[in-house]
């Protein structure tokens, strides 16, 4: 996994909410064995038509907006538990998304891929969404050490939640793998001592 | 110290904590093709061994097809899948029922089906609708790839506790109100968010008195509200659906798995950070008019004219994609097919439930009717009841197992712009296909709607 420190960039606005793992990637593009390569039908059915082509009215076919920083609506990632919702988003250059509120197993995807899942009140998520659309070039800043999010030309910050051990694995690269398999005693002893005898 | 019935099994699955999350022992992994690949590939670049290879189950059921099972797959990408499977469980040495085999189908049927699935366990899958299995008092989520790997390599998951929530409802269900209409009816209150964070457990009379199928279609939308999981806690009911089955306990290991399963309950006293409340009597058949499943209304009742304004977009969103409006009466609209199928109801009682209704009747001319069978077992046991001829002449077609249309993997696809009344779990946009409308039911919601080809009020047709 990628380190994940610090960001400076501007934000792609999706202001629907409830926007679920489906919409992100659909069900049909998940027939493939690697992880790479989603990308390129991240929210394909909003983003094209049945012919392939883009529909203009669309974020991502927006030549105003360029970042690297998706700020959705309410329940981001609802629905299916697919992580390739979280490799689409990635593979297709979000380091990071913004929302209210995020669905459980996404949040949780999007912290083992390395996306960073930023969760902010309703009312600063209304006010960035409303401040992107007026100017698109609205630069966000990210620093995960300090769990801030900053918006230079409002000169305010905002600080964010964060479980204090997956910081540190985004922070340095680690996976969860890592520390699991290196718990491999414990999880040995624990198998010895259970009373199940079925 | 009092604790809920959730608590009591995370505790008894907890390896240690560390910084507040807790290293969690996974008894069942239940793994397909689509959510595996990718995690078996980690283990091989990470030269990690598999550590619990007796404790995987593998089936192929996201993307198979529903005709002609018997022949290689047609659609290249999907084969590739399988085949994928099949080399990695031979490689891994985990059990596979695959495509023919006699215990073939949807991973959540099949668990349950064979008697892997018992109260008290940890059971983890790559798929969100594992809270299934909460319905036999088993803590039971789904999972993403990187966990999936994780599971394989460890039998542990690094969690946090979520939080608890009890949803009591109490009570007799009305007639022609069946548990997916219960369910509907909570995710309706609550909303596609509104237990985000929870694991939920099922309480009062109305749950209690329900059958093990019942119970299963209840705990798997669990995720449709958002929550973790789902679970019931394990009574008489539960034991007599486990006994016997083939992996269930034999002999002197099933009393002592019954006196264990019996202390699995909440106390009296244990506290949920959530309660609510509702009475079975409130109840009437549901249906789904939009594009998540928390937007649910009485089959007699009406689309919400009025939304908060924060809500407006996606409302008028989701409603202009359902070709519906503001304020409207489903009643009368005309339906084009009707999906009978998923892990959420293609259990023999749901086919049952079917059959006994289109029993000497007819689907309406222009319907396409669809049964997708949850497995294998349940195909045979419809064959061997003669409910498949009680299909045939209905003109409802009864295909082979798998999840189907439920999220249009195979070739199983609605069109766009047509109507579906669906026994699955979502109602996402294109969940069924690009541009395709569903509209979610219970089978006997579905089953009189295939018969008089648009939506009608159930209860005036109850046989």
């Amino acid at each position: 996994m990628e380190k994940f420190q610090t960001l400076r960039t501007t934000g792609r606005p999706l202001p629907l909410e409830n926007i679920d793992t489906d919409q992100i990637i659909p069900a049909r593009f998940l027939k493939a064995t690697t992880r790479e390569g989603f990308g390129e039908n991240l929210f394909c059915d909003w983003r094209y038509n049945a012919d392939g082509s883009p529909k203009p009215e669309f974020v991502l076919n927006d030549p105003r907006y360029t970042g690297s920083v998706l700020v959705a609506g309410k329940n981001f990632g609802c629905g299916s538990s697919r992580e390739h919702a979280a490799w689409a988003l990635y593979d297709a250059g979000f380091r990071a998304v913004i929302s209210s509120y995020f669905a459980d197993i996404f949040r949780g995807n999007a912290l083992n891929t390395g996306l960073l899942p930023l969760q902010v009140s309703d009312e600063v998520l209304a006010r960035l969404l409303a401040a992107i659309e007026a100017d698109p070039q609205l630069e966000l800043a990210v620093d995960l050490p300090s769990q801030t999010l900053a918006v230079p030309a409002w000169s305010e910050t905002f600080s964010f939640a964060i479980d204090g051990y997956k910081k540190e694995c985004l922070i340095n690269g680690y996976d969860d793998i890592d520390f699991l398999v290196n718990q491999k005693s414990a999880i040995e002893a624990f198998e010895k001592q259970r009373a199940w005898t079925w | 110290m009092s604790r809920t019935l959730f608590d009591k099994i995370w505790d008894a699955h907890t390896v240690r904590s560390v910084e507040g999350l807790d290293v969690v022992y996974i008894d069942r992994h239940l793994i397909h093709e689509v959510t595996s690949p990718q995690a078996f590939d980690e283990l091989a670049a990470r030269n990690l061994p598999l550590f619990r290879p007796s404790q995987i189950l593998a089936t192929a059921d996201h993307n198979v097809p529903t005709l002609h099972q018997d022949q290689p797959i047609r659609e290249p990408l999907s084969r590739l899948q399988v085949e994928k499977l099949t080399e990695n469980c031979e490689k891994y040495g985990i059990e596979l029922y695959g495509l023919g085999h006699a215990r073939q189908g949807i991973v959540h049927v099949i668990g349950p089906e064979l008697g892997l699935t018992q109260p008290g366990m940890t059971i983890v899958c790559g798929d969100s609708h594992t809270s299934t299995h909460g319905a036999f008092g088993a803590v039971a989520f789904g999972i993403g790839t990187s966990q999936v790997a994780q599971v394989m390599a460890s039998q542990c998951l690094l969690l946090s506790r979520p939080q608890r929530m009890r949803i009591s409802v109490e009570g007799e269900l009305r007639p022609g109100v069946t548990a997916k209409d219960l369910i509907l009816y909570v995710i309706a209150q609550l909303g596609t968010g509104g237990a985000t964070g929870h694991f939920v457990e099922y309480a009062g009379s109305a749950v209690r008195s329900l059958s093990m199928e019942g119970r299963m279609t209840i705990c798997n939308m669990s995720i449709e509200m958002g929550a973790r999981g789902g679970l019931i806690a394990p009574d008489a009911t539960t034991f007599a659906y486990v006994e016997g089955r083939p992996f269930a306990p034999k002999g002197a290991a099933w009393h002592d798995a019954v006196a264990y399963w019996e202390t699995l309950y909440s106390d009296a006293d244990a506290t949920f950070e959530t309660e609510y409340t509702y009475q079975a009597a409130d109840i009437t058949p549901m249906i789904t008019y939009g594009t998540n499943p928390g937007m649910g209304i009485p089959l007699t009742g009406h689309v919400p004219s009025e939304v908060p304004a924060n809500e407006a977009e996606s409302f008028d969103k989701s409603l202009k994609y359902m070709g519906f409006e503001r304020g409207e009466s489903l009643l009368g609209k005309q339906i084009d097919y009707v999906f009978i199928g998923s892990c959420t109801n293609s259990r023999i009682e749901d086919l049952r439930a079917v059959a006994a209704y289109v029993q000497g009747k007819q689907k309406a001319g222009h319907v396409e009717a669809i049964i997708v069978p949850g497995s294998k077992q349940v195909e045979q046991q419809a064959i061997a009841e003669g409910i498949d001829k009680i299909f045939a002449a209905a003109g409802f077609e009864l295909r082979e197992p798998g999840c189907s249309a439920c999220l249009a993997m195979n070739e199983d696809k609605i069109p766009a712009g047509a109507y579906c009344v669906a026994t699955s779990n979502r109602n996402f946009e294109g969940r069924q296909g690009p541009g395709s409308r569903t509209l979610l039911a219970s089978p006997l919601v579905a089953a009189i709607t295939a018969v008089q080809g648009r939506i009608v009020d159930i209860t005036q047709y109850l046989n």
